[in-house]
């Protein structure tokens, strides 16, 4: 456990360890009767063949997952799915000349690691905000220091670190002279879509990570419809990193509660099977 | 000369008590209705049946074995060329293909032959008397086949019986490709008849590897390169769904038909021990007309709204099966002709209130003989939904193609293969939707039946 709520795990997926690039996705599935649930790959070691996701209880589904024991099996992990960022493409002169900078918020720190360490890795700057409600909700503090060249903390009610929202720190940083080339949002789709306005009003290109609804992840459902540039894209095909500028955020908050009275009804009626033999 | 008696009907589950359930609308045959139904066969010199069917199975034969009250003979007969025959027997369009060349139906009724080849195969299934045909002895060649659906199954079945080391990549958690997820439970139930045929299939010595994504997880390259596999037989089906781009079509409440029935056929959302949700809504509006758009509205109306089908020509046009058409109408769902969607309206939530139709008529034949409709000008009226299903056809998946050296794709996004299946690319071969589009399930099959023959051919002449 990460936090009181917050659970990191090492799944046993060679395969897909084998193949994940920072940016994709994974779905996972408790048991026979749980949801197939898409999380960000936090971490991949293809030596050991495991990969890491980070997760926490929303639905009946995610609490089955965070109450899974070590040494426990999912019933099925299938990727990685959708496409690697963008500047895995990119030169190794392009990448000096980068200079990143990561807002993290929530769970969304978890998935930022891999891309952090990955640009580290091949020559960007990389500077990393992570934010949360308060000090003991915050993740990945240390992982993160060791992959990127400043981390910054901030906290709504200022328990830690700059007290403030991520924005906010986003804004004095670029005030403060830091010229950054390229942002990358990584959280809450509302946290995703104010960092975005902060950006722009920075001007600076922005990245973001849509965590739609989605049933299978590969293209067949079509629940995880997004709107970006005008034009309806599948974010688990086309995604599910977008350009900020481009998406319409309140549509696509509007569609990822599309199911909660139902969610709600399974909430309140669901006891868990979980290490009880189902 | 062939008797005079009629075709034996068959018995189904009462409308009323059906559009409640997801059990299975038909009973199918007994003993005694199968053997009688069996005698209205003419043994023609020259079967038309047997040529209109995909997979060319030996109608009469088999026929002839039914008559005789020898099931597992008349089993063992549809196994020569079929595997998935309690499959077929519900879900084939018997009535364009071996039915519909059936020469009793020129002045009456053809003879039931889907009805018989389901009663063989569920017969012989509760019997525990299912063929498995002479499987040769491994020869040692490797075969990857890319998705477990009709054209997956029947190739791999061919090519395990031949002696090949088969093994099949499934991107989904449960084998079957759009057996599993597509059709639903009241058309095609999952344990007793999908589950089953596919445990046929893998008693050949068939490997099924889940949760595998050809194209992300390993690729074709990857399989043929590092895995040692000698040819690929790509059947990964048409999953794309369709949307009209029409405004307000992201609204809540606005679903593709693949997303609809996944949650509920692979997912089953329709039983409240499974977790994940569906949304049918009180009022459930279906777009379009095939057999898609039947299955989605008939699962609409089991889940309890009220369900209309909007399609754009007439109930003539319908490219649905007679049967799915004539038991949805008993069912009670409520058809509405000439009407095509302009626009989704929705609520200040963001939710669909009602969709926006404008009235057709039909114009002049178009190029495929179809008469085309065209809209009638000020015709415009609103139809309440909170829900509507989007059931407009799917094209392939373009993650193989994309990933794949040298594999061309057409512009419509299918894969390019000859009549035998080859693609552009050596040792790969393809089959299914994922050369035609959106077909049917035997046609799937009958794909994958000549492209493992076609493998088979290609394995044997590199010695």
């Amino acid at each position: 456990m990460l936090t009181p709520t917050i659970c990191r795990m090492e799944v046993e997926a060679p395969r897909l360890a084998a193949a994940a690039q920072p940016g994709q996705f994974l779905i996972v599935r408790a048991d026979e009767k749980g949801e197939r649930i898409p999380l960000t790959i936090s971490d991949y070691d293809i030596r050991k063949g495991t990969v890491t996701i980070v997760t926490q209880p929303i639905g009946a589904s995610t609490a089955d997952i965070v109450s899974f024991e070590e040494g426990e099996s999912f019933a099925d992990v299938v990727g990685p799915l959708g496409n690697a960022s963008e500047f895995i493409g990119m030169s190794t002169e392009e990448l000096a000349a980068s200079h990143y900078i990561f807002i993290a918020g929530g769970v969304g720190t978890a998935p930022v690691y891999p891309q952090a360490k990955w640009l580290h890795e091949h020559g960007a700057k990389v500077d990393v905000i992570i934010g949360a409600k308060t000090a003991g909700l915050l993740i990945y503090k240390e992982e993160m220091a060791a992959v990127c060249d400043n981390l910054h903390i901030c906290t709504d009610d200022g328990s830690e670190g700059f007290h403030g929202m991520v924005t906010a720190l986003l804004e004095k940083l670029v005030n403060d002279g830091n010229k950054y080339t390229q942002a990358v949002a990584i959280g809450p789709m509302i946290m995703m879509k104010f960092t975005t306005l902060t950006a722009r009003k920075l001007g600076l290109p922005i990245v973001v990570s849509l965590n739609t609804l989605m049933v299978d992840g590969t293209g067949m459902c079509g629940a995880c419809r997004v709107t970006v540039g005008g034009k309806t894209r599948f974010a688990c095909v086309e995604g599910p990193e977008f350009d900020g500028y481009e998406v319409d955020f309140d549509e696509a908050m509007r569609r990822q509660g599309q199911y909660r009275t139902e969610e709600t009804a399974a909430r309140e009626n669901h006891v868990c099977r979980i290490g009880r033999g189902k | 000369m062939a008797n005079k008696i009629p075709r034996v009907p068959v018995r189904e589950q009462d409308p009323k008590v059906r559009a409640t359930n997801f059990e299975e609308v038909c009973y199918g045959y007994n003993v005694e209705e199968a053997m009688l139904e069996a005698t209205r066969c003419l043994h023609c010199k020259n079967p038309r049946c047997v040529g209109a069917c995909p997979v060319g199975i030996k109608i009469p034969d088999f026929i002839e074995k039914v008559k005789d009250g020898d099931f597992a003979a008349a089993a063992a007969v549809i196994a020569e060329d079929s595997s998935l025959p309690a499959i077929c027997g519900r879900v084939c369009p018997q009535e364009t293909q071996c039915e519909g060349s059936c020469i009793l139906g020129v002045k009456g009724e053809s003879v039931a032959i889907g009805k018989l080849e389901r009663f063989v195969a569920d017969w012989t299934r509760e019997q525990g008397k299912a063929p498995s045909g002479p499987v040769a002895e491994k020869n040692g060649h490797k075969v990857a086949i890319i998705g477990s659906g009709p054209s997956g199954l029947a190739c791999a079945a061919d090519l395990a019986k031949l002696g090949y080391e088969v093994t099949i990549f499934e991107a989904l958690h449960r084998p079957g490709g759009v057996l599993e997820y597509g059709i639903p439970e009241f058309r095609l139930p999952k344990d007793k008849v999908v589950a089953a045929e596919i445990e046929a299939v893998k008693a050949l010595g068939v490997k099924i590897e889940l949760d595998v994504i050809i194209g992300r997880t390993v690729t074709i390259d990857s399989l043929m390169d590092d895995e040692g596999f000698e040819a690929v037989f790509v059947g990964s089906g048409a999953g794309l769904p369709r949307f009209m781009g029409i405004p307000g079509e992201n609204a809540n409440g606005v679903f593709s038909a693949n997303e609809f029935l996944t949650r509920n056929n692979l997912m089953k959302a329709f039983r409240d021990d499974y977790l994940t949700p569906i949304h049918a809504g009180r009022k459930a509006i279906v777009v379009g007309g095939g057999n898609v758009a039947m299955d989605a509205a008939r699962t609409a109306l089991r889940l309890g709204a009220e369900t209309t089908i909007v399609y754009r020509r007439t109930e003539v046009e319908l490219p649905a099966r007679k049967e799915e058409v004539h038991h949805a109408h008993e069912e009670g769902v409520e058809f509405r002709m000439l009407t095509n969607p302009v626009e989704i309206l929705a609520d200040e939530k963001g939710w669909v209130r009602a969709v926006k139709c404008i009235r057709m008529e039909l114009g002049e034949p178009d190029a495929s003989g179809r008469r085309s409709p065209v809209p009638v000008e000020g015709s415009e009226f609103e139809i309440e939904a909170d829900t509507v299903i989007m059931a407009l056809g799917t094209s392939p998946n373009p993650l193989i193609a994309k990933t794949t050296d040298g594999l061309e794709i057409t512009r419509r996004g299918c894969l390019v293969a000859d009549e035998n299946g080859a693609t552009t690319r050596e040792g790969v071969f393809a089959g299914g939707d994922a050369v035609t589009g959106a077909a049917t399930v035997i046609l799937a099959m009958g794909a994958g039946r000549k492209a493992a023959a076609a493998i088979h051919a290609y394995i044997g002449s590199k010695g």
